[in-house]
């Protein structure tokens, strides 16, 4: 089926209310840590207080010997039993051929801790107060060193190393599109426009902290892991090929309901294989709830960038090319999929929607002694956005133009468009998102707005952000050409009951997505039923085939893709089965609203009594086709989709203060086919929210002396709240994305990639009067306050 | 230490240490899990539960204190048949809910809320949700799901 036939199909454009919402909405849902197995232990972790220290011993005899306490381990029991460090799953050739520096990054610290909070040991008790207590015994004996946090530190000649292997903290250096060409572009370019810039970084901070439980049956040698996880079969490929050596058919991990994710619960964690591997040693239950303290020092921070950008324009504002080095902090280990971050996630974007003819972007990434870095909401597309989006308002306001006019004399309008930096573009509609932002945001209405605000003392800015992302990751054969370690397809298994009635079995994991509504209608538009008569299963080794998970706003693209593969074969067997009840050739049967009918002829079959007849063929041609109906399909796409949208911010700046209000905030997204648009546009406020936030509040913040993390409780990180905003106008563009049967996008990374730069833009918009240039995220008050003051001087 | 409590309508005793948080007793003890904990500063609002009618953070007291307390808690919001509570249906409806995890809460802080403000406007809600903290749904759907909800209880 093409995706403008889907598109049509009943069901798919409805606001369906949530199948999920009723457990949640009544306290029944089951996160990890509401689960507890009988005989339960609890684990502890004892972490480092210190940025960069060698680990001269650990003595652990007085937790041994403390109440209720069933084991201490460390670094050196973990080598012991030969469990190896946590992999990296992407691998990064630098530009002079050599692979990137990989060291190991050992689940329990191995001789020295490199950032505070790294794991030293894990103290298990028979509660969990036992266990803390009994990890304040644990007498580590640290010899502090000196520790770089900030990537111009750690780049320095001479800095101190995180790792042997990496003396100059170097892990690689990586680039894209072709240098000479960029030169000579801006050789003969009319105007040059430079900005430096920093991408904040931040801590993802889902709602849910990160829950574990281990637990192994020593009758059947098989173990169960229950996590907080996005991706449990990926987590198990790792856990067990990878670290621990396991066969992977003895090892079953289910992701329950998770409370968020935003890339943070991507990833194999330490924790993960710690209780997997002690819940064998001690033959009991251990579970390990992460506290919001230690998730900030733990969970896998995102976006860190230092960049210099360059833009070249003719004499008309036509872009010639773009130049960019970026400074990567990738933390002091590589996490799962940190280094195709600043990379293949980032550079490749940096075309945006325009048709700039060459780009050069060059990137070194470095180790420092802080929590490792990876993907975060957007992952390396929220970066390039940020850049771009900012030196092309910078560019329009050097040259004297309104910033969406500079965008549309540079907009792509012909697809397929090959940019310059591998990627393609198979469709989008740029100039229409633009034009209907503008009537969303009345645009016309700023200039009486803005008197308005000034008769109040305030400075009213306006600000753009065009953003495109690459989204259903990823084409397995691009992907691995590009380093990626592992495939990128996505696994879906429908089961047709006997009753008609179907349950799907999906790779892609719900934490707050809501699939098990989306997958439903999709199931239910095809097959001619309602969606409650379609269950979605996610999140469990041992009942789903196979799945690569949640990330990279790739569930309905590549996981409903795989479902409307499985859809195909359930069809073309059903219709098979129909065509031999209505005594027809198989070629003259059509299925359409659940109606199997023989063309020319009043025939029909319903797809009900095609499903009792596969379970119960007492009158079934056997001897050509298998009772049941039951089908599975691998999907692997053939291109990445593109996502795109305009957003339009306008903010108030108390020049006194420097405090800035949001007002008004526009966003026009295309996210091709919709199917739950209440869904959709659910998933762009909660993007607009973190984006927004990252611009405006939120910023990870170490001591550049000690590497202590300044920022390291919700007392000190400053999370987006209700009154922080307004409520958000949403606008919608429709390209079908021409490489899926559903002509869908995806969704839920726009809102976080496009609005940070809009809110500073309108930010300087604002300030431009009083001679600010330049602001940093987050444009806090103090900030403001400060860029304002330093225009005076 | 014996600990007397109305919790969702029925009289318990909770036996448990003096320093037992409120949240410990629900979900430990009671195996209330529908309660949660999103963090450790008494900022993120995920535990809040209804104490004698007003809205607390369960995190953030002591089990103790509550001696004597009618405890309200998400599973005992909705009707004994399952039907949900207006406050309830409005996040159903509105959909002002992801991950589910901050909801309890979140839909606690609501029903107080509106008792106490059964008029609040669009701009009161979103400043006296303060207390709550919500990563999936950029509040906006929350805040017209207590506004809708609102209208609903007063029904």
């Amino acid at each position: 089926m093409g995706a403008s036939d889907f598109a049509k199909l009943p069901h798919i454009g409805e606001p369906v209310r949530r199948k999920e919402d009723y457990r949640f909405l009544t306290g029944a849902g089951q996160y990890t840590d509401d689960i507890v197995p009988e005989g339960t232990t609890h684990a502890v972790f004892v972490r480092s207080p210190h940025a960069h220290a060698r680990i001269n011993s650990v003595d652990k005899s007085a937790a041994l010997a403390a109440p209720g306490v069933i084991g201490v381990f460390d670094g050196q029991d973990v080598a012991a039993d030969k469990i190896g460090g946590l992999p990296c799953g992407w691998l990064i050739t630098s530009t002079d051929g050599t692979p990137m520096k990989e060291p190991a990054h050992p689940i329990l610290a191995q001789g020295k801790a490199r950032y505070v909070g790294d794991h030293v040991a894990m103290v298990v008790a028979e509660t969990l107060e036992q266990a803390r207590n009994a990890a304040e015994l644990v007498n580590v004996d640290y010899e502090p060193l000196p520790a770089v946090v900030d990537v111009r530190d750690a780049r320095q000649a001479g800095a101190s190393a995180v790792h042997d292997e990496a003396p100059d903290n170097h892990c690689y250096k990586w680039a894209i599109g072709d240098k000479a060409q960029v030169d000579a572009a801006f050789a003969g370019a009319a105007h040059v426009t430079r900005l430096d810039l920093t991408n904040n970084r931040l801590v993802p901070n889902a709602m849910e902290p990160r829950a574990v439980i281990g637990q192994y049956n020593r009758a059947t040698d098989e173990y169960t892991l229950t996590v907080a996880n996005q991706n449990p079969h990926v987590e198990r490929l790792l856990l067990t090929a990878f670290v621990m050596g396991l066969p992977e058919h003895k090892v079953r991990v289910i992701a329950p309901d998770v409370g968020g994710g935003f890339g943070s619960k991507i990833y194999l964690y330490a924790e993960d294989v710690c209780l997997t591997w002690a819940s064998k040693k001690l033959n009991r239950p251990i579970k390990w709830t992460c506290e919001r303290a230690e998730a900030f020092l733990s969970d896998a921070h995102g976006r860190d960038h230092v960049s210099h950008a360059e833009l070249a324009l003719d004499k008309d504002g036509k872009f010639l090319a773009l130049k960019v080095h970026t400074d990567a902090n990738l933390g002091a280990y590589l996490s799962t999929f940190s280094t195709a971050v600043p990379t293949i996630l980032y550079a490749t974007l940096l075309a945006g929607q325009y048709s700039t003819p060459q780009v050069y972007v060059e990137v070194d990434a470095w180790f420092t002694n802080t929590t490792p870095v990876d993907a975060y909401r957007g992952a390396g597309r929220p970066e390039a956005t940020y850049l771009l989006e900012r030196i092309v308002s910078r560019a329009a306001w050097e040259l004297g133009l309104p910033q969406d006019e500079l965008r549309r004399r540079n907009f792509i309008t012909s697809f397929p468009y090959q940019t310059p930096v591998a990627l393609q573009y198979d469709t989008g509609d740029y100039h229409a998102c633009l034009d209907q932002a503008n009537q969303l945001a009345d645009v016309a209405g700023f200039e009486a707005r803005k008197a308005a605000s000034k008769t109040k003392g305030l400075l009213r800015g306006i600000g753009y952000s065009s953003y495109i992302e690459a989204c259903g990751l990823a084409p397995s054969n691009i992907a691995g050409a590009l380093g990626a370690r592992a495939g990128l397809f996505e696994c879906g298994e429908v089961r047709v009951h006997p009753t008609g009635s179907v349950t799907v079995f999906t790779g892609s994991h719900s934490h707050g997505q809501g699939h098990e509504t989306t997958f439903a209608q999709v199931v239910a538009a095809r097959l001619g039923l309602t969606p409650d008569q379609v269950d979605i299963v996610h999140g469990d080794t041992g009942r789903v085939p196979f799945g690569m998970g949640t990330y990279g706003s790739r569930s309905i693209s590549v996981g409903g893709a795989a479902i409307m593969r499985a859809l195909d074969k359930i069809e073309a067997k059903a219709k098979k089965i129909a065509a031999h009840l209505m005594e027809a050739s198989d070629a003259d049967v059509d299925f359409a609203n659940g109606e199997f009918t023989v063309r020319g002829t009043d025939k029909k079959v319903t797809f009900g009594q095609v499903a009792l007849t596969a379970y119960v063929p007492h009158n079934y041609p056997l001897d050509k086709l298998e009772p049941g109906l039951n089908e599975t399909a691998f999907y692997d796409p053939t291109n990445f989709t593109y996502p795109a949208g305009t957003y339009i911010c306008e903010v108030e700046v108390d020049p006194e203060t420097g405090v800035v209000r949001v007002d008004r905030f526009t966003a026009v997204d295309d996210f091709g086919t919709i199917i739950n648009p209440m869904i959709v546009e659910g998933q762009v406020h909660g993007g607009l929210v973190q984006g927004i936030g990252q611009a405006l509040l939120e910023n990870c913040v170490y001591d550049r002396e000690t590497g202590q993390l300044v920022t390291g409780s919700f007392m000190d990180y400053t999370m987006p709240r209700a009154d922080d905003f307004p409520s958000f106008q949403l606008g919608h563009v429709c390209t079908p994305c021409t490489t899926n049967p559903l002509g869908t996008k995806g969704c839920g990374e726009a809102g976080a990639i496009g609005s940070p730069p809009a809110v500073i833009n309108a930010v300087l918009d604002a300030l431009a009067p009083l001679g600010v240039k330049d602001l940093d995220m987050p444009a806090s008050p103090h900030r403001v306050w400060q860029a304002i003051q330093s225009a005076k001087a | 230490m014996q600990v007397p409590l109305k919790v969702n309508g029925k009289a318990v005793t909770v036996d448990a240490a003096p320093h037992t948080l409120l949240v410990q007793a629900l979900r430990e003890h009671l195996r209330l899990t529908g309660t949660h904990v999103g963090c450790d500063t008494a900022q993120c609002g995920a535990c809040t539960v209804l104490l004698n009618g007003r809205a607390v953070k369960s995190c953030n007291m002591l089990l103790a204190q509550a001696s004597g307390a009618e405890i309200t808690t998400i599973e005992g919001l909705s009707a004994a048949d399952g039907t949900l509570h207006p406050m309830q249906a409005a996040f159903k409806e509105c959909h002002g809910l992801q991950c589910g995890f901050c909801t309890p809460g979140m839909v606690m802080s609501a029903v107080d809320l509106c008792q106490r403000r059964p008029d609040a406007s669009e701009a009161e809600v979103r400043e006296m949700l303060e207390g709550n903290l919500c990563r999936c749904t950029g509040y906006q759907n929350i805040v017209k799901a207590v506004v809708q909800g609102a209208a609903a209880m007063k029904a």
